[in-house]
């Protein structure tokens, strides 16, 4: 579905990106490991269309991608940002976004997908007031509203707490099974073996490991993950 | 090439630069007549206007090298953009202070708000801003891109302010008058001057083309051994 | 695309009534420059009521540069910029949708300051309000035309807000000479025959700028 030829990011004499190829298949769950500015972000920002790559190309590989407009409806990214107005209410931010991707805009509509995160009977508040935790998850219901067949997350599970957590994660493994493809950067090495299919390091602008979990245990990986980022 | 080193082509260049000056100084100089209400000082003009017109002649390649970057996205031009746009302010500059070394003798006032004048401020104003735009972007290909787009709104804008303040300078006539009249016997050292202000031109914006080449291989060279560590 | 149009517009709008952080920063800095002009031009009293348009168009294009900055500036904040890139919508849009919103701030800025100049001033005006709403419309299209595109440079560089205001004004040089001349010629109650000229090349300004910055967004939005 996603497929990446040699993709390279520089920012000046910084390279983020070096000489990236990656096949994505429709339906697969990866999670990108790599140390702090490894270009995992870049990755997923170039991806998500927001970046324009130095050289190579990433493309999307569907016959529903016929322009950029369509494909970007079929992307949803979550990343670090919230991308929620702190002034307006839940319920404003979101029918801000349908209206703006031609979804239904009703408020039953809307209040359904703030109850679905958890966030029910707090609709109508400025979103100014909400905790962290509780920002994040309208984060979710905004970034996906669209129901976008490819998901691209940026480390989604900072600043959620215990409950957040596991709520996020049976939302994600349901967004699994109804065939959605994902792709997700993490540090919690344990939550992103248990969610995903593939494993992905991501260590000097290149794709330095790639193991599918059913090849190794938790324990093994770790290891190999460890000893990449050690050689330095 | 090492640095300060010159092309064959720059080198005959610089040649043809010389002899074309030379000839200018002369023409300007020496053959043109005198002038009769100003004298000796009217000889300014020969280099006043050639500067207005080879500076607007760097903002024209300015615009172009901007639409071309935005199409091909290929650093050349923007490296093209740059070194027009610098030269264009150099030659603004030469044009703004000129005009006043002309004004005070003739005026006895360092300043007319005059039409040329005028407009030459702004002008220069808006490509001092550009160079500003690309001073204070840090991202290379960013840069180009902001530079771009200013670059052509910047020239878009140009002849939208010539007309309004020359419109603006007829609803309030000033008594100071900008001589612009040529008998036919000063047009040839006029052109010689216009000439020898573009083989100028061509001749800087090459070097200086060059030297942001050589920055662009050092950014490239930089990023090499950054990667390897 | 009017109701995308609409609903970016609606939304800045919609934040800007409940904050009011840009409006009041506006309102009284536009009156703050009428005052220093006021002690600035203490030496040419009678005067005053010539400078008049100068100094409400100085005072008006300080106003709205700020607007204009701040326009860029929140959604930079929550990352709500790469909310709205994300959206499958032309860029263009997002950009009439946020000019139009800094047009409407700015006009409500013009209208509050133009009354306390109207105090300060000692003016009298019934019968010019229409021409005068005219002028100051188109004037203000004209700059927020521009002065939308080159916000969105400025917020992109190191000097951010510092950088617009050098950026802008000598861009937006034929609105303010056009405006000033025609809000002259309003209230000085000449020829109003010799207002077509002004509105016409501020119109031009308008709609060559608005197009041009509708087609350049996109680039100054790639990262």
């Amino acid at each position: 579905m996603i497929e990446v030829r040699g993709l390279a990011k520089y920012f000046g004499r910084h390279t983020a990106l070096r000489n990236l190829d990656l096949t994505v298949a429709a339906g697969e769950f990866i999670a990108l490991f790599g140390r702090n500015g490894a270009g995992k972000t870049t990755f997923l920002r170039i991806l998500a269309g927001l970046s324009r790559p130095s050289s190579g190309r990433a493309w999307i590989q569907s016959p529903d991608a016929t322009s950029p407009q369509s494909l970007r409806v079929m992307l949803g990214y979550l990343s670090h940002h919230t991308s929620i107005y702190l002034d307006l209410t839940a319920l404003e931010n979101l029918r801000f976004y349908a209206r703006l991707m031609d979804l239904p805009a009703e408020d039953g509509d809307l209040e359904k997908e703030i109850a679905r995160v958890g966030l029910c009977g707090r609709d109508r508040e400025p979103v100014r007031n909400f905790s962290r935790g509780m920002q994040q998850r309208l984060a979710i219901a905004r970034a996906f509203l669209h129901d976008p067949a490819i998901l691209l997350l940026d480390e989604p599970f900072t600043g959620l707490d215990q409950e957040g957590t596991t709520f996020f994660k049976r939302y994600l493994a349901a967004e699994h099974k109804r065939g959605k493809t994902c792709l997700m950067a993490i540090h919690d090495a344990a939550l992103g073996y248990e969610l995903a299919d593939r494993l992905l390091v991501i260590e000097k602008g290149i794709v330095a490991l790639d193991v599918t979990k059913a090849s190794l245990t938790l324990d093994q990986f770790q290891e190999q993950y460890q000893a990449l980022v050690e050689e330095r | 090439m090492k640095p300060g080193e010159r092309s064959g082509f720059d080198r005959l260049w610089w040649g043809f630069l010389l002899v074309s000056m030379a000839a200018a100084l002369y023409m300007a100089f020496i053959q043109a007549p005198q002038e009769k209400t100003m004298g000796d000082l009217q000889r300014i003009f020969y280099f006043h206007v050639p500067a207005a017109m080879t500076g607007l002649t760097a903002l024209a390649v300015n615009f172009i090298a901007s639409l071309m970057f935005l199409a091909r996205k290929d650093r050349w031009w923007d490296n093209l953009a740059l070194s027009a746009a610098e030269i264009g302010v150099v030659f603004l500059t030469m044009v703004l202070v000129t005009g006043p070394i002309w004004a005070k003798p003739v005026w006895l006032v360092w300043w007319t708000w005059s039409p040329r004048l005028t407009s030459s401020l702004v002008l220069w104003m808006l490509y001092v801003a550009y160079l500003l735009v690309r001073n204070y972007t840090a991202d290379p290909d960013r840069r180009a891109l902001m530079s771009a787009v200013f670059g052509i709104v910047a020239f878009v804008d140009a002849p939208i302010v010539w007309f309004s303040i020359r419109w603006w300078r007829d609803i309030h006539p000033s008594p100071m008058l900008e001589t612009g009249g040529l008998s036919p016997a000063m047009r040839p050292a006029l052109w010689t001057c216009w000439v020898a202000f573009q083989v100028l031109f061509i001749y800087l914006i090459r070097r200086r083309f060059f030297l942001e080449s050589a920055q662009q291989e050092i950014e490239w060279i930089e990023r090499r051994l950054d990667a390897s560590r | 695309m009017g109701k995308k149009i609409w609903a970016i517009f609606r939304k800045d709008l919609l934040i800007e009534l409940r904050t009011k952080d840009s409006l009041n920063a506006m309102l009284f800095f536009g009156i703050v420059v009428l005052v220093i002009f006021n002690f600035a031009l203490e030496a040419v009293r009678d005067a005053i009521h010539s400078a008049a348009p100068g100094i409400l168009w100085t005072a008006f294009a300080f106003a709205g540069t700020l607007g204009l900055n701040r326009m860029f500036a929140a959604e930079k904040e929550n990352g709500c910029m790469q909310g709205l890139l994300m959206l499958p919508i032309d860029r263009g849009i997002i950009y009439l949708g946020k000019m139009l919103a800094a047009a409407v701030f700015m006009m409500i800025a013009e209208a509050v300051i133009f009354v306390f100049s109207l105090v300060f001033f000692n003016l009298t005006v019934w019968k010019e309000i229409p021409y005068l709403a005219l002028v100051f419309s188109i004037g203000t299209l004209g700059f927020t035309a521009v002065g939308t595109l080159l916000s969105a440079v400025s917020v992109n560089t190191r000097m951010r807000e510092v950088l617009l205001p050098l950026i802008l004004f000598p861009t937006a040089l034929p609105i303010l000479i056009n405006a000033v001349e025609a809000t002259s010629i309003i209230l000085n109650g000449s020829d109003y025959q010799s207002l077509r000229l002004p509105i016409t090349i501020m119109s031009v300004f308008t709609i060559v700028f608005g197009t041009l910055s509708y087609l350049l967004f996109e680039y100054v939005l790639e990262d």
